[in-house]
């Protein structure tokens, strides 16, 4: 009897020493491995960032400033974690900016008209994912290419944000979904330097979490990766090529909807035209994070710290004081371009070494 | 672990019993086809493509489908393994009818299918191509250590247990990733297997090991079915034969009854004499090096690939690169005509030393290469043969020169006479074409840019007879003509049927040059590049 009842712990059991023993094994396969040295590339760039950082303006490595900077880019985390999908494939979501405008905005409407704000988030949540059923339709069942479906409901998505309102409407002061974004102080330190963790900073590290098993332990997670190599091969294996292309924009459209929650939960506002460019910043994060354009190959990892490296820039900038503010996107895309050419480099050290 | 104990290990888990003889059992005994095609028709946008195909498919037998190009039989295995939907006919796979709506539902009826290596994800491992679909998944999802082991096993049945499954797949060779797309078909414990020209990227030790595997599983009761060009290697192997021609069944034959002679003019009618002549003819034009050599090459490398060459070639003269595959000779077809940069070394043309970084600079002095994979050395799928043709020529002359269409019609209708492709095909796609015609047409990219040195590389791979006939009487055409050819083949006869000067790499070194004549053979060759050991 009691054997019947160990067997079900001591498989979890096993099945986690196992999953211990692939993740260990897997880092020592990094050295061997030379999809994952552009994700090494970036980690080691954030890391010398960081120590400039450090070195020049002081005042980064501390609990404090970590906290503001996954405080402030909460939502970017996860909206490069929903493009990493569709970037994986092949594609590309260009309409998550807008989708975030949208949803914001009806989600504050909503509570503000005396709907339940937890019915109210999930809504905003439901609404990216319609937009992003919408684009996976296109690009799949009509054969449009993802830039064009993604262009089309990003347009479509402004559109009707600014039909429900243009002008800034704010989260009444006592809404429950503020409490999204309470400072929860987990660690309290010298002055300012605490370690601060709201739940909207809690639901980025999990969507990271969260994205990472499904790309790797789930066969919907690799097929998105033999889409990114070749749609043709995928489709001759027999892989659920229309159902995985499909989802990787229901994804990253509900991921959208999920970042439009922790923004607005962090503002108290929302504003139709909330979210412009953002869609650049999440693709820039992934590349930046080492996944390849063209498909196939990166990791969701690499996308938390590309979008914290151009958090990072961002602070750095701030930090510096000296740099007119109207100069800051100049110096953001010289740095990109940098970043990635060192990112080149070091690959290309690598492998002659 | 043979296959049929992870099988029954697999089996045993769903049904509580496993039954290994069951597989046997139900094999030659014949208690009926395993799969029945009847009346299958099939139209493309080009035409029908099959018409009223009828195959038919026994437990323990290998079945050879043999046809020249776009006689249908690529398209009769995607029917079978459910990539395409037929207009009409029906399927019976196990006395039951059947409609698959894809891959994936075909092999839920034991059907799946090896296709060429080019069809693997050469993103991910070795392990994750062989087990994609078909990972084992443990309470945390994916359970990576055994699907690895699982992948480990089924590599190790099919003899290539060498491969680690944790190395990325790009790292290897044509034909071992042909190896793994054949382990990947067999993962899922298919009744019938379906191979797509397995052999065309192997050398013969390979074939040989990969015969043994399919004898084995013939034995347990498999189906197979080979789809190949060699004909002797359809002979070693297969039990019986369906010959497709133009989309319809015109013969069935128990292997072991029909001769050669009668299969092939079943095929593609008299081919055979045509091939005898080209021999004949190249002997007679067989060019003694006189006057100076145009071309000279002194000193090219390429780093972990090829070491120092000097080569010299004369004007219409056809010098073949023989070795086995990766000894180098595709690389130094490469570095003749710049389409890889030499990392030492020059080239001279005329006594003059050239610039050879690129395609571009060997376009200029017109020098073409035409690559081994027609899939990335080449040909872009989505464009049609016109557009296809015309960019090689649109390069030579730079984007400020346009070319007159009247200009290209002609050229274009010249060439398609020239190669013996369907006038109608220049409109075609060149994805919507069969892989024997793009090899054609890679060749009409070339020769429209009237090339004074031509590198060929195993222009005649997955080509039937007729096909290969042709090509090579264009190669001798040319050299006629004047144009220097390098020709690069696996097929040592092809090699020294045309060659006037044959260059013998082996281990990426040049170890020989002869001079082709009428004592020379294959087995001159083959001793050669078996003689040579390294001396340390």
């Amino acid at each position: 009897m009691s054997t019947t009842t160990q067997q079900p712990q001591r498989r979890l059991l096993t099945s986690l020493a196992d999953t211990i023993r692939s993740f260990v094994s897997g880092s020592r396969l990094l050295r061997l491995n030379a999809a994952a040295m552009p994700t090494a590339a970036a980690l080691l760039i954030f890391v010398v960032l960081v120590t400039f950082g450090q070195v020049q303006y002081g005042g980064i490595v501390e609990l404090g400033t970590i906290s503001s900077l996954f405080i402030n880019n909460a939502y970017l985390i996860i909206l490069a974690v929903g493009m990493t999908f569709v970037i994986l494939t092949g594609g590309i979501d260009l309409s998550v900016g807008s989708v975030v405008a949208l949803s914001s905005v009806a989600g504050v409407m909503l509570a503000n008209a005396g709907v339940n704000p937890w019915i109210a988030v999930l809504v905003m949540i439901a609404i990216g994912t319609v937009m992003g059923l919408l684009a996976g339709v296109l690009v799949d069942r009509f054969d449009v290419q993802p830039f064009i479906a993604t262009l089309a409901t990003m347009f479509l998505a402004r559109g009707l944000a600014s039909m429900l309102s243009t002008t800034p409407e704010r989260l009444e002061a006592d809404s429950a979904i503020l409490g999204i974004a309470t400072r929860l102080t987990i660690y309290d330190g010298p002055g300012v330097n605490d370690l601060v963790v709201p739940p909207s900073v809690i639901i980025a590290i999990l969507t990271v979490v969260v994205a990472y098993v499904v790309l790797h332990r789930t066969r919907t997670g690799r097929t998105a990766y033999a889409l990114g190599a070749s749609e043709q091969s995928a489709r001759l294996m027999g892989l659920p090529v229309a159902r995985t292309r499909v989802l990787v924009y229901v994804i990253s459209g509900s991921l959208a909807g999920l970042a439009a929650v922790t923004y607005t939960a962090r503002l108290g506002s929302a504003q139709n035209v909330t979210g412009i460019g953002w869609e650049l910043n999440a693709i820039a994060a992934v590349v930046i994070g080492g996944t390849l354009l063209t498909g196939g190959a990166g990791y969701v990892l690499g996308s938390l710290i590309g979008a914290l490296v151009i958090a990072l820039m961002n602070l750095l900038i701030i930090r510096d004081g000296s740099i007119p503010p109207e100069s800051t996107t100049i110096i953001t895309g010289g740095m990109l371009l940098v970043f990635v050419l060192l990112q080149r480099l070091v690959i290309a050290r690598r492998r002659k070494g | 672990m043979s296959l049929r104990e992870i099988w029954s290990g697999r089996r045993g888990k769903r049904t509580g019993a496993a039954s290994p003889t069951s597989r046997s059992g139900t094999g030659r005994a014949g208690s009926g086809p395993v799969v029945q095609m009847t009346g299958i028709c099939m139209d493309f946008p080009g035409g029908r493509a099959l018409d009223e195909v009828s195959l038919t498919l026994h437990a323990g037998e290998v079945h050879a489908l043999m046809g020249g190009n776009g006689a249908g039989k690529s398209t009769l295995i995607k029917v079978l393994t459910g990539v395409h939907a037929a207009a009409d006919g029906q399927i019976v796979v196990d006395g039951r009818s059947r409609t698959f709506s894809g891959p994936a539902d075909a092999e839920s009826a034991g059907v799946t299918a090896a296709y060429q290596e080019t069809f693997l994800c050469t993103n991910l491992s070795i392990g994750e191509n062989v087990m994609l679909g078909h990972e084992i998944r443990g309470l945390l999802g994916i359970d990576w250590v055994r699907t690895r082991q699982r992948a480990g096993s089924v590599l190790a049945e099919l003899g290539i247990d060498d491969l680690d499954p944790r190395l990325p797949l790009s790292g290897l060779s044509p034909a071992s990733q042909q190896l793994v797309s054949i382990a990947r078909a067999m993962v899922s414990a298919p009744r019938v297997l379906v191979l797509d020209e397995p052999t065309s990227s192997l050398e013969a030790g390979e074939t040989a090991r990969l015969f043994q595997v399919l004898d084995r599983l013939r034995s347990q009761g498999v189906a197979i079915v080979f789809v190949s060009h060699f004909l002797e290697q359809v002979y070693t192997i297969s039990d019986r034969m369906t010959v497709l021609r133009d989309g319809r069944v015109v013969g069935e034959f128990l292997t072991r009854q029909v001769e050669r002679a009668e299969l092939i003019s079943t095929m593609m009618g008299s081919s055979l004499q045509a091939l005898q002549e080209i021999g004949s003819q190249r002997r007679d034009h067989r060019v003694e090096p006189s006057d100076q050599p145009w071309y000279r090459a002194i000193a090219v490398a390429q780093q972990g690939a090829l070491e120092e060459v000097d080569l010299e070639i004369y004007g219409g003269e056809v010098v073949g690169l023989a070795g086995l595959r990766g000894s180098g000779r595709s690389t130094l077809g490469r570095l003749l005509s710049g389409a890889s940069r030499s990392d030492s070394g020059t080239v001279e043309i005329g006594g003059q030393a050239i610039r050879l970084h690129s395609p571009a600079h060997g376009l200029a002095h017109r020098l073409a290469f035409a690559g081994e994979r027609r899939r990335h050395a080449g040909l872009i799928e989505e464009l049609t043969v016109r557009q296809n043709v015309l960019l090689a020529l649109q390069a030579m002359r730079g984007w400020r020169t346009p070319v007159a269409r009247g200009e290209v019609d002609a050229l274009l209708g010249h060439l398609l006479e020239r190669l013996d492709l369907d006038a109608g095909a220049a409109d075609a796609t060149v994805g919507e074409l069969s892989g024997g015609n793009q090899q054609k047409v890679l060749l009409a990219r070339w020769l429209a840019i009237r090339p004074r040195l031509l590198v060929l590389d195993e222009p005649t791979r997955s080509m039937d007879v007729a096909a290969k006939v042709h090509v090579q009487a264009q190669v001798a055409a040319l050299a006629r003509e004047g144009v220097s050819v390098v020709f690069i083949s696996s097929e040592l006869d092809e090699v020294v049927r045309l060659s006037d000067r044959i260059v013998v790499l082996k281990d990426r070194e040049v170890i020989g040059e002869i001079s082709n004549g009428p004592g020379l053979s294959v087995d001159t060759i083959v001793e050669m590049i078996a003689a040579d050991r390294d001396e340390f």
